[in-house]
């Protein structure tokens, strides 16, 4: 019984942090606009943590590039199982506009493993909350499955 | 045989209410703000899910910590319910204060080190008011026990208004609400990542939060025992109390750990020292 409420509680609780590797702050200004009380996500049990040890999603925006790629997976490497990660707007998710720029290594699956990818420039803080929904319903499916 | 019913009443009833208390405090945070907020149960799916994830530690010494953290925590609680008495439960709770701080020690980061390091002034800024609470018990009472308050005739409110005051200050610390939640906070307001809480991760987390529930309501308890003559009043002044704490952290800033100190030895010492005074002349 009380291993079912841990896994129900998984998807009512997610802790998620933010990471920006280099955007343009379009998409940043976006993830925090969900917190505010128009979008107020804080119903759905969100918070923001500044802390990736406290974190189950990581929501990284902009490109990654050769200087932050380490930063990122150190990051990644530091956030406890279960976890989900979620690509946000054109550059997280291939590197955007600046794919083609010589110290730019592309898209955030590049270094990371990605659950969900949300397409935007900037992505719309309707279709952020939608990703994080289903980078839930993932790792519930995730966790079912190991 | 009462006294085993009680203590395990206590126990189990701790965490409950304050898991309640910690959902009820997000939901009123967020009527002040104007948004809808999380449901009442937020405080129990959160620690869940802490208990469910994968085992995370710098070193072995925050398991011993957080362990010891939660024991004391439950342990004074326990003594409280139990009738005890309240020296001892003030020396269980320093223990575990004292552990949390050294939880925080043990790992070489610098957001827990200095949130180590402001947790001990928080504590160095509540613990003298808490005695002084508890003396002025025993000035009115005559013991230091809790079954003593139960003879009195009047609330002790009456007779130490003051203390009350004063015991509020050590709340908000004890809460960690704003303006006195430098070593760690709880949500939005954010400054030192986590303060003593950085390090801790996953279900050792999860018994620090179980930790914190049972030290809220010990304290709440403590305010309790002012109206102890009627139950309705005594409810009355717990939710008065807890109100007031809601609307300090929302409308006030973090400040520095020298106004603290200041504030609250010269505010929150002075006050309880008059009531003494006034207590030991009457
Ligand atoms: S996707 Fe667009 S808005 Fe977002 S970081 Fe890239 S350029 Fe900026």
């Amino acid at each position: 019984m009380f291993g079912s409420f841990i896994k129900k509680s998984r998807a009512k609780s997610p802790w998620i942090m933010h990471f920006d590797c280099g955007s343009c702050n379009g998409c940043d200004i976006e993830v925090l606009a969900c917190l505010t009380p128009l979008y107020d996500v804080e119903r759905f049990g969100v918070i923001n943590v500044g802390n990736p040890k406290h974190a189950d999603v990581l929501l990284v925006t902009g490109t990654v590039n050769h200087r932050n790629k380490k930063v990122l997976k150190n990051i990644y490497d530091q956030m406890p199982e279960p976890k989900a990660v979620i690509a946000i707007g054109a550059c997280g998710n291939s590197g955007g506009v600046f794919r083609e720029a010589y110290n730019v290594v592309g898209g955030v699956d590049k270094v990371i493993p990605v659950d969900v990818y949300v397409p935007g420039c900037p992505a719309k803080p309707e279709a952020i909350i939608d990703g994080v929904v289903a980078g839930l319903a993932k790792f519930a499916q995730k966790v079912e499955e190991a | 045989m009462d006294t085993l019913i009680l203590v395990i009443i206590g126990l189990v009833a701790g965490p409950i209410l304050g898991g309640l208390i910690a959902g009820l405090d997000r939901r009123v945070t967020a009527w002040f703000q104007s948004r809808q907020g999380p449901p009442i149960m937020q405080a129990f799916y959160d620690v869940a899910k802490l208990l469910g994830k994968e085992k995370m530690v710098v070193n072995q010494w925050q398991i011993l910590c957080a362990w010891v953290y939660l024991i004391a925590a439950a342990t004074s609680v326990a003594l409280f319910f139990a009738q005890g008495d309240l020296l001892l439960i003030f020396f269980v709770q320093a223990v575990g204060a004292v552990f949390l701080v050294m939880g925080a020690m043990a790992a070489k980061s610098p957001y827990s080190q200095v949130g180590a390091q402001r947790e001990l002034m928080q504590i160095l800024a509540y613990e003298p008011v808490l005695i002084l609470v508890f003396v002025g018990f025993y000035l009115v009472t005559g013991s230091f026990s809790i079954e003593a308050v139960w003879s009195q005739e009047m609330p002790l409110l009456a007779k130490m208004p003051l203390l009350y005051l004063a015991l509020g200050y050590a709340l908000t610390i004890k809460l960690r609400k704003s303006p006195f939640d430098f070593s760690t906070s709880h949500h939005g307001h954010q400054e030192l990542v986590k303060g003593v809480l950085t390090e801790y991760s996953g279900p050792y987390l999860a018994l620090i939060e179980i930790a914190h529930w049972y030290e809220t309501i010990l304290v709440l308890g403590l305010c309790a025992l002012f109206w102890h003559t009627n139950v309705a009043w005594m409810a009355v002044l717990l939710v008065a109390t807890y109100m007031l704490e809601i609307l300090v952290d929302n409308t006030m800033a973090r400040m520095t750990w020298r106004w603290m100190l200041k504030r609250v030895w010269v505010l929150g010492m002075g006050m309880s020292v008059v009531n003494l005074i006034w207590l030991y002349a009457g």
